[in-house]
């Protein structure tokens, strides 16, 4: 535990990749095997089930440090991470353990099973026993989401420094169903393993944004265009006989989607699909709000499926009787995939995105124009030549969003942020006029630069009408302009709207709280 | 009518007609320390600690300006004031207020660790504390000053073995001192900004800093390589710092306790050091009082306040100053 918390401290002393590379990749060759599996399995968001809710936490941490509950929460709220402020508030530790981070992991693990007294008493002693970095990765270990800015990527260029091993390989390696209980770092990393090989998905290959004037991505000749879909990103693997369905997020979700079971017996082994689930009901493509309630369902009931269907809308072939076609171009990729999606035939849940070719840039933004009947984002433009690389490369795909939908909303609340906006005021609410009152809409997190963010925050300090907790009431005086990418009536939103990805578009210093758009303005926007 | 009240220039005692760190011009002005917050441009009279004036000169230019040393009593129509050690920077002071007996303390800003440099804080009885709680919250806890200085000195060395330049950010009135006097000269060759520079020979007193030099800009970089600099965060993005080669950043304040505020000033390190009491600290001061009423001025004051009230069962409030506090991020030299 020691080797790992210095780890930690060590990537969280500097701002350089090139060190957190090294200090990681030193870590990789001087640890022990099991640390190493623990720490890739850390680092990559797979952790042991959580023994204990946050709530006996908090409580067991009070009770340690011999503070009142309140004055936790108050603390937490201004820390802005629960790991880190149990870490800072609990007594110095009277000894200490040297116990390896496997050990402490399986003790993790293992207290799942035991009495709330046991966990309790496990808990304490260790925090009495580890020093602040030591606490502080316990405790997110316990409470899971260890984000520490350390990539995949870079922890995959570590892995690569250390071991020799190209990092396109161990990324591929990395991806997908392993536990870390039971895989040796040779089997992982090491050794060249079928079994595991047979549910990984490829790493995906993702596009950058087009900045600036689309004319300068230049031959318009040489690009492919798609609508972008708004969905979840997903890879449909079908392999031995069996088939797997990949998010984005490299999270398994074969059994959230049953709708894709029938394709088994359609699409012949050794074939990887890339592209996008969308949920089709009414025999049309679905706003996001009704997929998020697929995504957040573990429970896929009949009726469920009847009222949120959901398709993919392929739009690459990443495999091809069991050959790897990432480095064969584009095109006579998507000419197998059309091939083989019009060969399946309709009554699937496998819809092709068509592919698009414009004689010229002006024909093209026409077509993105259409964006938002076709029920898409925008445009994506993939060089016919592209290869399917890994994560995001510059020159080869693109995607060429609508204009968001922009209001301008009155700032009514504040919250404090948390990670590296720790005690700023960071996370606003926005209202709406309806009826002579501001009636909330919209929360948004982001848009703002740091400069503006401390303004706001000093602001926010000196105008507070009242406090709930984290939460406080500012007086409406300052106009945001919001910007948001998709809309739609929602009975769960007090203002009977729900709003895709709100964010602030900049501040508008010129307009008075009373020249802000009203809550009609925005149903007006409702397609 | 209480023996000192908060009004919109400052804090006030009636009875004598003198004001206390006052936030706008006031006739007469007793200046507990010469961090800008505390000691304002533009009052008749000042009156502060003998170590205080010349940095107050320097930060203000000419002004009329009465010193006193510890303890020394200046008896303003039957007030006595006095000035106590506060520990928190060269010349800061705590001012200690009484009339027909009741005495009320105003901290200014203190910090309970000795730092080396200053005189330590001196607790002092009183009826009224009125004091400060910047890092007033169970999650600031200092580690000895030494393990602070053991960790900057082995940054600072293996920077150096790697040459490549240490950057230390650290408020020039104070801060910067303490870290001139506490690390250790022997690794190598230190500079300080022009600021830290100025403010260092305008000090009168001598604090036996090791040598250190005038950072010139122009100069050769390859003449800084490896070495410490030592600068106010204000000039954490000014142009030449980037021209000045391989470098690695930190800072030196309380607020590096929290690791987002050191990932959002986009620091390779931060070191927690701070001129002001934590949390234990904080109450062991109110404690060693022995005051029935506590007032909080800046920084966490209600949750510190409630928990006097709560916890501690003393009779606790607090005023609204403008002495800052609350932001991580203030340029100001409030850490």
């Amino acid at each position: 535990m020691k080797a790992f918390a210095q780890l930690i401290k060590a990537l969280d002393s500097t701002n350089k990749t090139n060190q957190k590379v090294e200090a990681l990749a030193n870590y990789f060759k001087t640890a022990a095997d099991s640390d190493k599996v623990w720490t890739i399995a850390l680092l990559s968001h797979r952790r042991p089930k959580r023994p204990v809710n946050t709530t006996l936490l908090r409580l067991w941490a009070t009770e340690l440090a011999n503070i009142p509950a309140w004055i936790f929460e108050e603390s937490y709220h201004i820390v802005g991470d629960l790991a880190e402020t149990i870490a800072l508030v609990l007594p110095h530790p009277k000894g200490s353990t040297e116990m390896s981070l496997t050990e402490v992991v399986n003790e993790i693990a293992a207290l799942g099973s035991q009495t709330e007294d046991v966990r309790k008493s496990t808990i304490l002693e260790r925090w009495d026993q580890f020093n602040y970095y030591e606490r502080f990765v316990y405790n997110k270990i316990i409470t899971g989401g260890f984000r520490i800015g350390v990539s995949q990527k870079l922890m995959t260029r570590a892995l690569g420094q250390a071991t020799g091993i190209d990092t396109d390989e161990l990324a591929f390696k990395l991806m997908g169903n392993w536990d870390p209980k039971t895989i040796s770092f040779e089997e992982l990393i090491i050794a060249p393993s079928e079994a595991a090989a047979v549910s990984r998905p490829y790493p995906f290959f993702l596009a950058h944004a087009v900045e600036g004037e689309v004319e300068q991505l230049g031959d318009i000749s040489q690009y492919s265009f798609e609508h972008k879909w708004d969905g979840i990103r997903a890879q449909l693997i079908f392999r031995a006989g069996t088939h797997f369905v990949w998010s984005r997020g490299e999270e398994l979700v074969t059994d959230k989607y049953p709708e894709f079971d029938k394709l088994l017996d359609l699409i012949p082994e050794g074939t990887v699909l890339d592209g996008e689930i969308v949920c089709f009901p009414d025999g049309q493509i679905g706003d996001f709000n009704l997929l998020q309630t697929r995504i957040g369902r573990k429970n896929i009931s009949k009726k469920l499926l009847e009222t949120h269907p959901v398709i993919l809308i392929a739009y690459d072939l990443l495999e091809w009787q069991g050959q790897d076609l990432r480095s064969t171009p584009f095109i006579q990729r998507r000419e197998l995939l059309d091939k083989l999606v019009k060969k399946i035939g309709r009554g699937t849940p496998l819809y092709l995105s068509s592919t698009m070719h414009f004689k010229n840039w002006k024909e093209a933004t026409a077509e993105r124009e259409r964006s938002r009947e076709k029920r898409s984002e925008g445009l994506m433009i993939k060089r016919k030549d592209s290869h399917y690389g890994v994560g995001r490369k510059r020159g080869e795909w693109y995607k060429w969003k609508v204009d968001p939908f922009t209001i301008d909303a009155v700032l009514t609340y504040a919250m404090r942020g948390h990670g590296r906006r720790a005690n700023l005021f960071t996370d606003y609410t926005f209202a709406l006029w309806h009826e002579g009152a501001l009636v909330t809409f919209a929360k948004a997190y982001s848009g703002l630069t740091d400069a503006e963010l401390k303004e706001v925050d000093s602001w926010i300090k000196k105008n507070t009408l009242e406090r709930f907790g984290p939460v406080r009431s500012v007086v409406p005086q300052h106009v945001f302009e919001i910007a948001f990418e998709g809309i739609a009536a929602s009975k769960r939103h007090k203002s009977g709207v729900a709003t895709r990805f709100p964010r602030i578009h900049r501040w508008r210093k010129d307009k008075k709280p009373d020249q802000a758009n009203s809550l009609e303005d925005l149903k007006a926007l409702i397609p | 009518m209480p023996l000192l009240v908060f009004n919109k220039n400052g804090i006030y005692c009636p009875q004598a007609d003198v004001y206390l760190d006052a936030w706008r011009k006031v006739p007469k002005c007793i200046v507990t320390h010469g961090h800008s917050d505390h000691a304002r441009y533009g009052h008749g009279q000042y009156i502060t600690h003998k170590t205080n004036i010349p940095i107050i000169k320097h930060r203000l230019g000419k002004l009329q300006v009465q010193g006193l040393d510890w303890n020394e009593t200046l008896l303003v129509n039957g007030v006595k004031f006095s000035l106590h050690p506060a520990g928190h920077i060269p010349g800061s002071a705590q001012v200690r207020v009484e009339y027909k007996g009741e005495v009320w303390v105003f901290t200014g800003d203190y910090k309970l660790q000795d730092d080396g440099l200053c005189i330590p804080f001196e607790p002092i009885k009183c009826n009224t504390f009125i004091t400060e709680c910047t890092f007033g919250l169970p999650a600031f806890s200092w580690e000895p000053q030494e393990e602070v200085f053991n960790e900057i000195d082995s940054w600072w060395a293996t920077n150096r073995s790697d040459d490549v330049t240490s950057l230390l950010f650290g408020y020039s009135l104070g801060k910067a001192q303490r870290i001139l006097k506490n690390v250790n000269a022997d690794i190598g060759p230190i500079y300080v900004h022009k600021t830290i520079y100025d403010l260092n020979k305008a000090m009168s007193e001598d604090f036996d800093l090791p040598e250190f030099t005038l950072l010139d800009t122009s100069m050769d970089k390859s003449e800084l390589k490896g070495s410490l600099i030592v600068a106010p965060p204000g000039v954490q993005n000014a142009a030449w710092i980037r021209k000045i080669g391989a470098q690695t950043t930190a800072a030196a304040s309380g607020w590096m306790t929290f690791r987002g505020a050191r990932r959002r000033r986009a620091l390779d390190k931060g070191f927690v050091l701070s001129d002001h009491a934590d949390w234990q600290d904080l109450l062991t001061a109110v404690k060693a009082t022995g005051c029935e009423q506590v007032i909080a001025t800046h920084g966490y004051t209600e949750i510190f306040s409630r928990y006097l009230r709560e916890e501690l069962g003393l009779d606790a409030k607090t005023e609204a100053t403008a002495y800052e506090a609350e932001t991580i991020d203030q340029t100001q030299e409030t850490a």
